[in-house]
């Protein structure tokens, strides 16, 4: 019997800072995963935490860590070529499938842009279904913007909307929530657009609330939920909402269901 | 195969199976009681049949010889990963039909529930033996009844104890083996509680209101919920964990454990996430988790309740929040819920 507990051995290759809390990591982990899963990080006496997976390639997968907690602090003080353990990946991803032949918005908050940067790039890559995705992102200031050269590139491709928390800065991107720019984003046909939204729960429920006025059904939201998926396997129970496993039925969940999931 | 042993008889058997199979059973800890010179029921290896006690109920369900409470997971050495070994020391268990449908409950988590088995789960199970100890006359918190699971066929061997020794029934090959020429044949028929004296209703409902989330009743349990986790460590079919990485003492170089320990979904912290995002910060919110899962939830994902109504919970809270009657306002509310509607 598999034992999934068990983590393989891997090297921290490649470390870009991205802000002053947050780092993109390059770690040797042979995986194919789908856009939207996670894997379980850990290191030896700190812990093993769940991160999402922000970029994958022959023989590596990309992490956008922040620190946070006490395994995250830990990991933004390692170097290159420490020592790391992956298992994974893990979870439910979003349904590329059905995102193929259809107009995609893709909003997120925060740290939340690394689970949705593999879909991104995935989209714009294509010149086709570049055309059709729109972006918007959402940071407290502009210091906390996440991929700043990648989201230039973004823009040669496609519609971008960086917006900043703080109203009060000067800076070459907008002010004020990402909810109150939903509505200047180019959606010609909500009845064959699907959206993604990512971020902390409070960003999650205004503005999924901001694209069902834009007239995208709920059945083509798909939102990913945060949770203390500990164990990735469905066993440990910390993650568990209603009958819902967040580690193997989510983290990306279509909202429709998402909505009757109560903590 | 059903016989009759007399306890000498059953001690010999226990004799011949020693370093083969452990049998574990309800036994007294003198003066180890939460109160003072009080005694505590647990669950413990025997050797001697006599000291077997079928007129209490255990503080905590034998579910730890299955889901160890604290357990190693693998261990780091060198920057090497080293799973230990796994543990599969054939155990048999003296436990009640109640106790039988909890392990049946843990199987559907730890066996199929996720990605994959639960290795260390499945090791200890697979070398479990279960000897079903009639129980025609429950406990005064029992209600089995009402969670359907007074009654089973899951066994190996069954007994019924009496002045003296005891009738015995062997279901499986197992059984036959190690007791089927103990004592001698002697017809029986074991007896099934038929009513409990705790009287509950319960819930059948698939799509429970989104008004009982929030129902004033929870805000009681925030102001009698201590939190202490009593009920979620005595129940049989809790099976939420922990997972925590600790120094190996004395170990030479880098040495550490990755190890599970038992977790609760009314203990703080339960819900934690780096960064301080928590939910259910609310007492009352826990007690409705917990409720709706062992009620509602578990039933909507595997076809039948988690609770097994041996009643634990409500023996063990120090705060006297009974469980029971929590289940029956559930379904009372769901009632006028749907008169409502």
């Amino acid at each position: 019997m598999r034992n999934p507990f068990v983590p393989t051995p891997c090297r921290i290759i490649g470390m870009q800072p991205e802000t002053d809390i947050e780092t993109t990591f390059t770690i040797d982990y042979s995986c194919t995963p789908r856009h939207g899963q996670f894997v379980e990080v850990s290191l030896p006496g700190i812990g093993e935490a769940p991160i999402s997976i922000s970029g994958f390639g022959d023989g590596f997968i990309e992490l956008t860590i922040r620190a946070a907690g006490t395994l995250t602090r830990r990991l933004l003080a390692c170097t290159v070529g420490d020592p790391i353990f992956i298992r994974g990946p893990y979870g439910h991803h979003f349904p590329d499938d059905l995102f193929s032949n259809a107009f995609l918005v893709i909003a997120a908050g925060g740290c939340a842009v690394a689970p949705v940067r593999t879909l991104i790039n995935a989209r714009l890559d294509d010149p086709e279904t570049a055309e059709a995705t729109r972006l918007i992102f959402g940071f407290k200031n502009p210091e906390a913007v996440l991929y700043k050269d990648e989201i230039e590139r973004w823009k040669k491709k496609t519609s971008v909307i960086v917006t900043v928390d703080d109203e009060a800065c000067t800076w070459n991107g907008r002010n004020g929530l990402i909810t109150r720019h939903i509505g200047d984003i180019d959606i010609p046909d909500p009845g064959r657009t699907h959206a993604v939204i990512v971020g902390p729960t409070v960003m999650m429920k205004f503005t999924t609330i901001e694209f069902t006025k834009r007239k995208i059904a709920r059945e083509r939201i798909w939102v990913s939920f945060e949770r203390r998926m500990a164990c990735g396997i469905g066993k440990c129970g910390h993650c568990k909402i209603d009958d819902t496993y967040v580690c193997t039925d989510g983290p990306v969940l279509r909202y429709d269901r998402a909505l009757t999931l109560l903590d | 195969m059903k016989r009759f042993l007399t306890f000498d008889e059953a001690d010999s058997v226990l004799r011949e199976q020693s370093g083969i199979c452990r049998f574990v059973g309800p036994v007294v800890l003198p003066k180890r009681g939460r109160f003072s010179d009080s005694d505590l029921t647990l669950y413990r290896p025997v050797t001697d049949m006599r000291d077997l006690v079928f007129d209490r109920k255990t503080y905590r369900s034998p579910k730890e010889f299955v889901f160890e409470i604290t357990g190693t997971l693998l261990r780091f050495v060198n920057g090497t990963v080293v799973e230990p070994p796994l543990l599969q020391t054939g155990t048999a268990l003296f436990c009640r039909s109640c106790d039988i449908h909890a392990i049946e409950r843990l199987d559907a988590i730890f066996l199929r529930n996720g990605t994959d088995p639960d290795p260390y789960y499945a090791a200890l199970r697979q070398s479990l033996h279960l000897i079903l100890v009639e129980c025609s006359e429950p406990f005064d918190s029992c209600f089995c009844v009402a969670m359907g699971t007074g009654h089973t066929d899951t066994y190996d061997l069954a007994i019924r104890p009496v002045a003296g020794g005891l009738f015995i029934d062997c279901a499986s090959p197992w059984a036959n083996t190690v007791f089927g020429s103990a004592g001698v044949e002697h017809d029986w028929t074991l007896q099934y509680p038929g009513r409990n004296g705790n009287d509950v209703t319960v819930p059948a409902t698939t799509a429970m209101p989104p008004e009982l989330f929030t129902a004033p009743m929870w805000e009681e349990y925030s102001r009698r919920c201590i939190a202490c986790g009593r009920c979620n460590t005595s129940c049989p079919t809790c099976s939420c964990f922990s997972v925590f990485d600790t120094p190996v003492d004395g170990a030479p170089g880098p040495f550490t454990e990755r190890k599970r320990i038992w977790d609760g979904c009314h203990l703080d912290g339960f819900t934690d996430m780096a960064g301080g995002a928590a939910v259910r910060k609310e007492y009352g919110a826990r007690m409705r988790f917990k409720t709706f899962h062992k009620i509602y939830d578990y039933r909507k994902r595997f076809g039948r309740n988690m609770c097994v109504g041996c009643g634990r919970c409500d023996d063990v809270c120090p705060e006297y929040i009974s469980f029971a009657n929590c289940i029956s306002r559930v379904a009372a509310l769901i009632d006028e819920s749907e008169v409502r509607s």
